[in-house]
C-alpha cells in the first residue's frame, strides 16, 4: 500500500509543473485577452445593422441555430409520418396504389451546411489529390517532363478562384447537362475551383520529395536492377512522403479558403453559402452569424489540417519524425 | 581457381567541368583471379571509389573496360553487389526486409518464400545481426548498419563483392570487429572481393593484393603488392611479425614517400606556397 503511494507520487513527480502550467495558461492568456479586447471594441463600431456584436451575443447565435436544426428535424419527422400514414391509408383502399414518397424539402440548416462544405472540400481536395500525386511523381522522376510542365504550374499557380469560377461555372454547365443530376451544378463548380486551385502545392512538392531521394538510394535501387514500379513504390514514395504531405497540408489549407469563396459565388449550400445569405439578409441577428460562421470555418480548418497530421503520422515510415 | 575472373583494361574516365573535360582516372589495369581479396588504397581524391563505381556499373568508363566472366559490364547488377560507404539501408524496411529486398529481385522464381526466408535469415546470422533482424536502421548502431549492409550484399550470391570503404565511418574497436567478421565470411564463402580502403593495416591484414594507386588527376595503379601472409590471419600476432611489418611499410612508402600528398591550404595560397604536411603516424594494429 505505502509501495502504490510512492509510486504515484513519482508519478506525480515526473510531471512536470513548469511546462504544463505555462502550456496550459499561455493559450487561455490569448484567448482571453483576445475576447475582452473584442468585447470592449465591438460596441464602437457602429455598422448598417447596428453595433459590432460582442462574444456574448455571438455565441448565443449558437443556441438558435442549434434550435432551428431540432425544428427542422422535428419538421421532418412530422413530414415523413404524414407521409406514411396517407400511404397507409391509400393501401388500406386500394392495395395495387401507386405511393407517393417524397423526401423531405426543408431549409438547409447551419449544420447541414457544415456537412456540405466538408463534403465539397474533400471530394475537391481528393480530385485534386489524384490528379496532383501521380503527376508530381513523374515530373519528379523525369527532369525532361518538369521541364515541359513546371511553367504551367508556375502560370496557374497564383490564379485566384475568383478568377477560375466564372469559367468552371460556364464550362459545367455546358458540359454536365443531365436531366436527373445525381450532384447539383453548384456542387461541381465549387469541387472543380476548390480542386484547381489545391491542385499546385502538393504536385510542386511531391515532385520535389520525389527528385530530392537520396543518391545513394538510388544507387542501391540500380545495383539492386529493381523494375521501375519496385523503385518507385519501395524508394521513392517512401522518401518523399514527408514531402508530399507537407504539399497536401498546404493543399488542405488552400481548399478550405477557396471553398467558401466558391461557395459565396456558385450558391452552393454550405458556410460560404450561409455567410453570404446573412450578408444579403441584413438582420439584426446576421452580424453574429457571421462571427460565428468565421469562428467556425476557423475551427474546421485547424481540424482538417490536424486530420492531415494525423494521416501523416500514421502513413509515414519514421515514428520519431516531429510532425507540427 | 586461377583464372582471371574480373579484367579490367586500360580503363580511364573523364568527367565534363565547365572549365573542360576532367580526366580522372587513366590506364587502369587489373586482374583479379576468382576468390580473391582485393583492396584498392591511395590518398583521398584519387579516384579509388571512382574505379569501384565502375566496376560496379554506376560510372561508364571512357576508356577501356571491364569484363567480368568474359562479359563486359555496362550497367550495374546484383552480380556486382557494392557495400556501400554509409551503409545506404533503406531507412523505412527492417534489416530483414533489406535483406529481402535484394533476394527477392535475385532469386524471384529460383527459391520458393520458406527457402527465402531462411536464406535472408542465414545471411543475418553469417553477420551476426539474428537479434535485431527485424529492426529498422535508425534502432541499431552504426556498426550493426554496416553488416546489415554486409548482410543484404552477401545474399544476392555476389560473383564479386564491391566494399567502398566498408568500415570507414567506424569507430576503431567496432572496425576490427568487422574485420574480422569479414574475414570469417570471406573464408568461408570465398567470394572475390574488391574493398577500398584508407587504413594501411585493414589493407594488409585483409588482402590477398593491395594495389596502391597513384595521386589524380588521371590516377592509375602505381604498384600491386602480393601478400602472402597465411590465412586465417590473427591481429594479435601479426601485430610483431616481420611479414606483416614489411608489408606495412612497403604500404606505407608508398604512400607517403612516393605519393605523398600535397594539399594546397587554398587555391591562391597554393600558388605561391606548398604547405608540407607532416607524414601522418599509422595507426599500430589491435
Amino acid at each position: 500500500m505505502s509501495k502504490l503511494a510512492t509510486l504515484k507520487f513519482e508519478q506525480l513527480k515526473e510531471i512536470k509543473w513548469r511546462e504544463l502550467i505555462i502550456g496550459v495558461t499561455m493559450p487561455m492568456i490569448g484567448l482571453l485577452v483576445f475576447l475582452a479586447l473584442w468585447h470592449s471594441v465591438a460596441p464602437n463600431i457602429k455598422t448598417s445593422l447596428g453595433d459590432f456584436p460582442q462574444p456574448k451575443q455571438v455565441f448565443a447565435q449558437w443556441g438558435n441555430l442549434v434550435d432551428e436544426y431540432k425544428s427542422e428535424q422535428h419538421r421532418a419527422t412530422q413530414f415523413y409520418e404524414r407521409q406514411e400514414k396517407r400511404n397507409a391509408e391509400l393501401l388500406a383502399k386500394d392495395p395495387g396504389a401507386t405511393l407517393d414518397t417524397r423526401e423531405f424539402s426543408g431549409r438547409p440548416t447551419f449544420f447541414d451546411k457544415i456537412n456540405t462544405s466538408l463534403i465539397t472540400v474533400l471530394s475537391g481536395f481528393l480530385v485534386a489529390t489524384v490528379i496532383a500525386i501521380p503527376v508530381g511523381i513523374m515530373i519528379g522522376l523525369s527532369q525532361t517532363l518538369y521541364g515541359a510542365i513546371n511553367p504551367l504550374i508556375q502560370l496557374f499557380k497564383p490564379v485566384s478562384p475568383l478568377a477560375w469560377l466564372p469559367l468552371v461555372t460556364l464550362v459545367v454547365s455546358a458540359v454536365y447537362v443531365s436531366d436527373s443530376p445525381a450532384f447539383s451544378k453548384s456542387y461541381i463548380i465549387s469541387l472543380f475551383t476548390v480542386s484547381l486551385c489545391s491542385l499546385w502545392p502538393t504536385m510542386i512538392n511531391t515532385a520535389v520529395g520525389v527528385a530530392s531521394v537520396s543518391k545513394d538510394l538510388v544507387n542501391v535501387s540500380r545495383v539492386l536492377r529493381l523494375g521501375w514500379f519496385t523503385h518507385v513504390v519501395k524508394i521513392v514514395l517512401p522518401s518523399a512522403i514527408p514531402m508530399m504531405f507537407t504539399g497536401l497540408r498546404i493543399s488542405l489549407g488552400i481548399a478550405w479558403m477557396v471553398l467558401i469563396a466558391a461557395e459565396m459565388l456558385s450558391q452552393n449550400p454550405g458556410l460560404g453559402k450561409f455567410v453570404w445569405d446573412e450578408f444579403q439578409n441584413g438582420s439584426s441577428e446576421s452580424l453574429s452569424r457571421i462571427c460565428l460562421a468565421i469562428l467556425v470555418i476557423g475551427l474546421i480548418g485547424f481540424l482538417l489540417d490536424r486530420a492531415i497530421l494525423m494521416l501523416q503520422s500514421y502513413v509515414n515510415w519514421d515514428k520519431s519524425a516531429v510532425v507540427r | 581457381m586461377n583464372q582471371i575472373h574480373l579484367e579490367l583494361t586500360k580503363v580511364g574516365i573523364e568527367f565534363p567541368t565547365p572549365k573542360g573535360s576532367f580526366c580522372a582516372l587513366r590506364d587502369v589495369d587489373l586482374k583479379i583471379k576468382k576468390g580473391e581479396f582485393v583492396s584498392l588504397i591511395g590518398h583521398s581524391g584519387c579516384g579509388k571509389s571512382t574505379v569501384l563505381n565502375i566496376v560496379a556499373g554506376l560510372y561508364q568508363a571512357t576508356t577501356g573496360g571491364v569484363v567480368l566472366n568474359g562479359r563486359e559490364v555496362n550497367e550495374p547488377g546484383p552480380e556486382r553487389a557494392v557495400v556501400f560507404q554509409n551503409h545506404s539501408l533503406l531507412p523505412w524496411l527492417t534489416a530483414y526486409e533489406n535483406v529481402e529486398l535484394g533476394v527477392k529481385r535475385v532469386f524471384k522464381g529460383k527459391k520458393s518464400k520458406a527457402e527465402m526466408r531462411s536464406w535472408i535469415e542465414h545471411n543475418l546470422e553469417l553477420v551476426h545481426m539474428t537479434h535485431a533482424m527485424h529492426k529498422r536502421p535508425d534502432e541499431i548502431s552504426g556498426g550493426m548498419k554496416q553488416r546489415v549492409g554486409i548482410a543484404r550484399a552477401l545474399a544476392m550470391e555476389p560473383q564479386v563483392l564491391l566494399m567502398d570503404e566498408p568500415f570507414g565511418a567506424l569507430d576503431a574497436l567496432t572496425r576490427a570487429h568487422l574485420q574480422d567478421s569479414l574475414m570469417e565470411i570471406q573464408n568461408e564463402l570465398g567470394n572475390t572481393v574488391i574493398m577500398i580502403t584508407h587504413d594501411v593495416d585493414e589493407a594488409v591484414l585483409l588482402s590477398d593484393r593491395i594495389v596502391m594507386m597513384t595521386n589524380g588527376p588521371a590516377a592509375t595503379v602505381g604498384e600491386i603488392l602480393d601478400v602472402k601472409l597465411p590465412r586465417p590471419r590473427n591481429r594479435l600476432e601479426l601485430a610483431d611479425n616481420a611479414e606483416y611489418n614489411g608489408y606495412r611499410s612497403a604500404v606505407l612508402r608508398f604512400l607517403y614517400e612516393k605519393q605523398k600528398k600535397i594539399e594546397p591550404i587554398s587555391a591562391k595560397r597554393a600558388e605561391k606556397q606548398f604547405e608540407k604536411d607532416a607524414p601522418v603516424q599509422a595507426k599500430s594494429v589491435a
